[in-house]
């Protein structure tokens, strides 16, 4: 018997791996760091790791289809003259008109109408298409404060004081010259192609004690009507939720690392900003520790895919969740009938994130008119309507399973988590156990 | 000509009367006093009424004003006339921060000076300030004028957009993007005018000079990256 040298299977690095080769030869080759739209992709604790319990000897479960589980939730109660009232406890995050066609907002008005919901602008103003079609919509009040202006401040049925986003805590806005059309230009102030980007702090306040005094501000040029939402980035959830109660915010919104951005550095998106599954509980225990929990309300956001992850996020203490990526898959974002074309951008279905260049095949990310003129709003608003629609039934199908009258009735009590980790984050027992990580330092 | 004695009426009564009046009310001149540094005091007024604050103020005093001219017959805390659309605000004494951010139509004349970040964010409104302005000031300012008949601080007009700003007396600094430009007549017009609307009559308008943006950072190139700071 001979021997020879036998050969090795060539092995690739997992730290240099086939994206983090390929990116060293991006930014070689170009000279800027790469951008793409979306949140996080890299994997993380999420909802996925937790699972319901449902109901056994000691719960005993509501009838499917027969007894009633509601999934109404009343956001603003603090402070509000008019608080909103919603038929169920998803709501469409802020999304800008400039980074989103005028017909893709007014989908996500005309969606979130029928299902009951709110919708919500972002960095660019409030467009007429999306204040038209949107029963309930929230203006959000950014550090740029492109196109914000009183008349429409009165037209918006609540305020969203937005701090910071979970794809990019800490970042500013980011529109860049391709989708700064004339209208978009004329919406922001600024000429037309120009890289847009926006402030990362507010231009007139800065910290607690400034907000408060802003809040005060807008409070008094509403006439006290509006609810006032402060939505912060996943980052110190405990002590910013404190901090927007102290504010004096009716609403608070904490966004996790997998909520989406229309354009931010991968670089940012990937390593800036907390899981959203980590973010809740601290959100959570803050609130109850000053005695606010269910009288200011905690929305929830960052990856809600389905109704299982409504009912986790609600089990662990969320009045409500907002949907941004979901709602746009919903239109019909990334949808396999437009693969070709997404090849010939050298992507595939799925993995299109280049939001920022403006050559979305579905329409949606995009201002040009002959792509835009692809997203019918009334068949995509319907499209939109009948996603939260499924999610609410799926969410109403666990809490009944786990014997709950009311979504908000679901508690950490009927979960139970797959991983040490998620256990840990969600502070409920590995399955199995009555183990909660870090119980004893709680 | 209604009196809102601060000291015996709750702001939102106050703020709640202002957002009442209509066009062509009989109410068209409003005297404050007693306002004791309040915060957000006649904020989001939209009516041509003129209103006198007799005493000094706290933050965002006439916010996002519309038609109203209000004079502060004392000094402003931070934000005065934030946001605003339209109509005039002049501060007889000095200003805090963010005086005029992002303002977007109308006119504010600060008699004393302003403090950092004047003008920041500013989208269209026009801004005299008789004395010296604080660092940062006029931020990426993005549209609208700001005179300056004194000094301006540190990193004036930051990242600035197509605000174009005159300061008669010394900048300490120009910040990322901003470059002096030569002043032509019609850059002298449009102080003059401002000048004049502001009530300054002892100051000429040759005597000032421009500056904008240099508009190098409006697209990113990788070279220009040091001046991203």
């Amino acid at each position: 018997m001979s021997y020879t040298n036998p050969p090795t299977v060539p092995r690739k690095s997992h730290t240099f791996d086939d994206y983090t080769l390929s990116e060293i030869r991006r930014a070689a080759t170009t000279g800027i760091y790469d951008i793409r739209g979306a949140g996080a992709k890299r994997k993380v604790p999420h909802f996925d790791d937790l699972l319901f319990l449902g109901a056994s000897m000691s719960r005993y479960p509501l009838e499917g289809y027969r007894e009633r589980c509601d999934t109404d939730v009343v956001l603003g109660s603090r402070h509000a003259k008019k608080p909103l009232h919603l038929k169920i406890p998803i709501t469409i995050a802020g999304m800008s008109f400039g980074s989103l066609s005028a017909n893709a907002k007014e989908a996500l008005g005309r969606g979130a109408t029928i299902a009951g919901t709110s919708t919500t602008t972002g960095d660019g103003g409030m467009s007429p298409e999306e204040r038209g079609q949107s029963k309930t919509l929230v203006y959000q009040y950014l550090p740029s404060r492109y196109g914000m202006n009183p008349e429409d401040l009165l037209k918006a049925d609540a305020i969203e004081i937005v701090i910071g986003q979970g794809a990019k805590p800490g970042g500013g806005g980011m529109l860049l010259g391709q989708k700064i059309t004339d209208r978009v230009a004329a919406m922001r102030t600024l000429p037309k192609g120009i890289d847009q980007r926006s402030a990362s702090r507010h231009p007139d306040w800065t910290g607690p004690d400034d907000l408060e005094i802003k809040i005060l501000e807008l409070r008094e040029i509403t006439d006290w009507q509006k609810p006032i939402f402060v939505k912060v980035g996943g980052a110190r959830p405990y002590y910013d939720v404190a901090l927007a109660v102290k504010s004096g915010a009716d609403v608070i919104v904490v966004d996790g690392m997998q909520g989406g951005t229309a354009a931010t550095q991968e670089v940012f998106i990937e390593n800036v900003g907390m899981p959203t599954l980590a973010c809740i509980r601290p959100a959570v225990q803050a609130l109850q520790d000053l005695g606010m929990h269910r009288k200011v309300q905690l929305i929830i956001s960052g990856g809600i895919r389905n109704g299982g992850d409504v009912a986790k996020a609600l089990a662990l203490g969320a009045d409500a969740v907002s949907i941004g990526t979901a709602a746009l898959v919903a239109l019909g974002d990334n949808d396999p009938t437009h693969e070709a074309e997404y090849e010939k951008l050298g992507t595939t279905a799925g993995a299109y994130d280049d939001w920022h260049e403006g050559k979305d095949p579905a329409g949606i990310t995009t201002q040009d008119p002959e792509l835009m003129a692809r997203l019918d709003p009334v068949l995509a608003g319907r499209r939109l309507a009948n996603y939260l629609k499924v999610m609410t039934l799926e969410a109403q199908t666990i809490a009944r399973a786990c014997g709950h009258n009311h979504l908000h009735n679901l508690e950490p009590e009927d979960l139970c988590a797959l991983t040490v980790e998620a256990a840990a984050m969600a502070r409920v027992p590995l399955a199995g156990t009555d183990w909660i990580p870090g119980r004893d330092r709680l | 000509m209604p009196t809102v004695d601060l000291a015996a009426t709750e702001l939102r009564a106050l703020n709640q009367a202002l957002h009442e009046l209509s066009d062509g009310t009989n109410e068209s001149r409003w005297e404050i006093v007693n306002p004791r540094g309040s915060h957000a005091v006649a904020v989001g007024v939209n009516a041509p009424v003129e209103i006198d604050i007799r005493g000094s103020l706290g933050y965002y005093c006439a916010g996002m004003n519309r038609r109203a001219k209000i004079t502060v017959h004392g000094s402003v805390g931070p934000g005065v006339a934030e946001n605003m659309m339209s109509g005039e605000v002049v501060v007889k004494g000095d200003a805090s921060q963010y005086a005029g951010a992002t303002g977007q139509g109308g006119l504010l004349v600060i008699e004393g000076n302003a403090s950092s970040r004047c003008g920041i964010s500013m989208k269209g409104i026009d801004i005299v300030v008789r004395g010296n302005i604080g660092h940062m000031s006029a931020f990426m300012a993005q549209a609208g004028h700001l005179v300056v008949c004194g000094n301006a601080g540190d990193a004036l007009g930051d990242s600035i957009y197509e605000a174009k700003l005159f300061v008669r007396g010394s900048v300490k600094s120009l910040g990322a993007d901003c470059i002096e430009k030569p002043m032509r007549p019609e850059h002298i017009e449009v102080v003059a005018k401002l000048l004049d609307r502001a009530g300054i009559t002892d100051i000429k308008a040759q005597e000032f000079r421009r500056y904008g943006s240099a508009r190098k950072l409006y697209n990113f190139n990788i070279d220009h990256a040091d001046a991203y700071g």
